[in-house]
């Protein structure tokens, strides 16, 4: 039986396919727009490749290499690793190798690239590659060997995914965000109550929130056990994506899939497209959130948390380290200080972030509260370097997971928020309710 | 493809960040993954397993990051295959594609650390021989269990290729 009526999701990757329909349940093979790897994902693919006797990646321009996890190298074997890449992307004469210098956490650096645009079905060997959904592109994380095959044919399998609709009525409170929303959604389905489904967020608060905190909210869809979180385009996608257009999508000759550019008049759920679940949530007088150790969806309010006392706070990675992320923590931070012994790490996602956060005199701010502004790197989201945490130690994150020793110490605490809790908290040195600043 | 072997049990959430900790993501080598499987939630997890021994878990095996070191770990460590109520996405991606046998099961609260039990991956049977019970679960299609057949995705693709 044919079901004509698709969600976004469907139709993204029905269009990448020979098929004439598809539905959840069913197994397929697309062809990708993008096939991004990082530092520790992409060393394996490579390998891979090699091995299966594979000279040449199908397309120089769709395979993405970003070094963004344990760089600049942290260690020798990070060294090792990061060089796999380079030489790969000197080899393959990749257009889309970002060397540190150019490089930012990769789920900030290719919207602000240009590199995704509405409709493109992307493959990433990286979990929070559900990030690109913010722009209404079906991208999903995948693992090295997925890579590795795409780096062949620019191909992948898929299991066509159910989908979720996630409704926000009312209106944002001040010191609310797209953190605290996928927040309260996890906390409210838990870390796999999105399994293998694609997320779609919808409501008039979404459509009112700004590419950040869309983003944000993407980027954690992964947290719920998602394949993807997807944001329909509106006006505001657009008008980012003109701003952001890569040089190389300017060229005719090397437009990107054609069928991208078609879809983007339909990039829309049908009327009476099936989903398997819809939720539906007025979040008006939503608090603050944040995810206690040691899961995602472990989630309280911030006045439930007074009393838990700090020893790091990092805000950045690829969930809150952008401009307007940086703008909020800054906004609270000025003129104060930082609590005497606990530690600051503020990391901008990317070089272009980092200039922006200089510019706009937020660095000066940060480091004046007594914090350290760092180049971009993922570092101490996932207990690389930049701020590992010992035993014992309490780090309050604008990161996305805090698994038992996420961090570092298997017995360290992490505390997952939104940057303006985050920076309100660094001042108190306990969680803190933003409004508590003066 | 029948399996046999001795359970560790799990329960509900294991992530990959419990499986294989991100500071050993500077290597690709089976046996240096293995020898740190599981080792912030069970320290002496490794050195335990026997080749041929299975995992069973609760919901949601594997949650968490991408990395396909999980699996590998797994494999590493001289586990046969894996068990569970139900898989994270990419883990269930990453262990078909690296052809590590796994199945899933409801009846998973019947099984017991230290069972002995025996797999059939095609025909989707689970044979409890320290309790004498036997539990059926759905096998995998068609297309997935000629990729873990054929010992993963690369050497599926390499016949299909060339």
């Amino acid at each position: 039986m044919t079901n004509m009526e698709h969600t976004i999701a469907e139709k993204i990757l029905l269009v990448h396919t020979n098929k004439k329909d598809i539905s959840p349940g069913e197994f397929i093979e697309a062809k990708v727009d993008i096939a991004l790897g990082n530092d520790i994902t992409a060393p394996l693919a490579i390998e891979e490749f090699k091995k299966a006797g594979f000279k040449k990646v199908f397309d120089r321009d769709k395979v993405v290499l970003v070094p963004d996890h344990f760089t600049p190298a942290k260690d020798l074997r990070s060294a090792n690793q990061a060089k796999i890449l380079a030489n790969f992307a000197r080899e393959q004469k990749l257009k889309n190798y970002f060397e540190v210098g150019c490089m930012g956490i990769e789920h900030a650096l290719l919207p602000e690239k240009g590199l995704v645009l509405p409709g493109m079905l992307v493959i990433g060997a990286d979990s929070h590659t559900c990030t690109y959904g913010a722009l209404g592109s079906y991208s999903t994380g995948v693992g090295s060997t997925d890579l590795a095959r795409a780096f062949v044919d620019g191909k992948c399998w898929f299991k066509i995914p159910q989908n979720i609709k996630f409704v926000y009525n009312g209106k944002l409170s001040k010191w609310i965000s797209g953190k605290d929303l996928i927040l309260f959604t996890l906390g409210k389905i838990g870390v796999d109550g999105a399994l293998y489904c694609a997320m779609e967020f919808c409501g008039p608060v979404i459509k009112k929130l700004g590419m950040d905190d869309r983003f944000t909210m993407s980027n954690m869809a992964i947290e719920a056990g998602a394949r993807t979180g997807l944001i329909e385009p509106d006006e505001i996608t657009w008008k980012y994506v003109k701003e952001h257009q890569s040089t190389s999508y300017q060229n005719p000759r090397k437009k990107p899939s054609a069928v991208s550019c078609q879809l983007s008049a339909d990039l829309k759920s049908d009327k009476d497209a099936h989903y398997q679940k819809t939720y539906e949530w007025d979040v008006t007088n939503l608090e603050p959130q944040v995810a206690c150790p040691h899961l995602p969806s472990n989630v309280k309010s911030v006045s439930q948390l007074n009393d838990v006392k700090l020893d790091q706070v990092v805000i950045g990675s690829c969930t809150n380290g952008r401009i307007s992320d940086l703008r909020i923590a800054a906004k609270i931070l000025k003129g104060k200080k930082v609590k005497s012994g606990l530690r600051l790490i503020v990391i901008p996602a990317t070089q272009k972030i980092y200039l922006e956060a200089v510019k706009e005199g937020l660095v000066e701010i940060f480091v004046k509260a007594g914090g350290i502004f760092s180049t971009p790197t993922c570092g101490p989201c996932l207990g690389g370097h930049m701020g590992v945490l010992t035993e014992g130690e309490s780090c309050l994150a604008t990161t996305n997971r805090n698994f038992i020793g996420r961090m570092g110490s298997p017995k360290s605490f992490v505390y997952l928020s939104s940057p303006a809790v985050a920076a309100a908290s660094a001042i108190t040195g306990r969680i803190t309710h933003p409004s508590e600043i003066g | 493809m029948i399996i046999k072997g001795r359970i560790h049990k799990f329960g509900d959430d294991i992530n990959t960040d419990d499986i294989i900790t991100a500071k050993y993501l500077v290597s690709t080598d089976l046996k240096e993954l293995g020898s740190h499987c599981m080792e912030s939630i069970r320290p002496d997890f490794a050195s335990q397993v026997r080749e041929g021994d299975i995992i069973v878990a609760g919901k949601n095996f594997g949650c968490g990051s991408s990395r396909e070191h999980a699996p590998l770990a797994i494999k590493g460590c001289g586990i046969a295959a894996v068990i569970a109520k139900s898989f994270a996405a990419i883990f269930f991606r990453n262990a078909i594609n690296i052809g590590l046998p796994f199945l899933e099961s409801q009846d998973v609260d019947k099984i017991n650390d230290g069972d002995e039990i025996e797999i059939d991956i095609a025909g989707g049977t689970i044979k409890n021989i320290s309790r004498n019970q036997t539990y059926k679960t759905q096998a995998f299609p068609q297309f997935l269990q000629e990729l873990v057949a054929q010992g993963g995705l690369m050497n599926y693709i390499k016949s299909h290729n060339r």
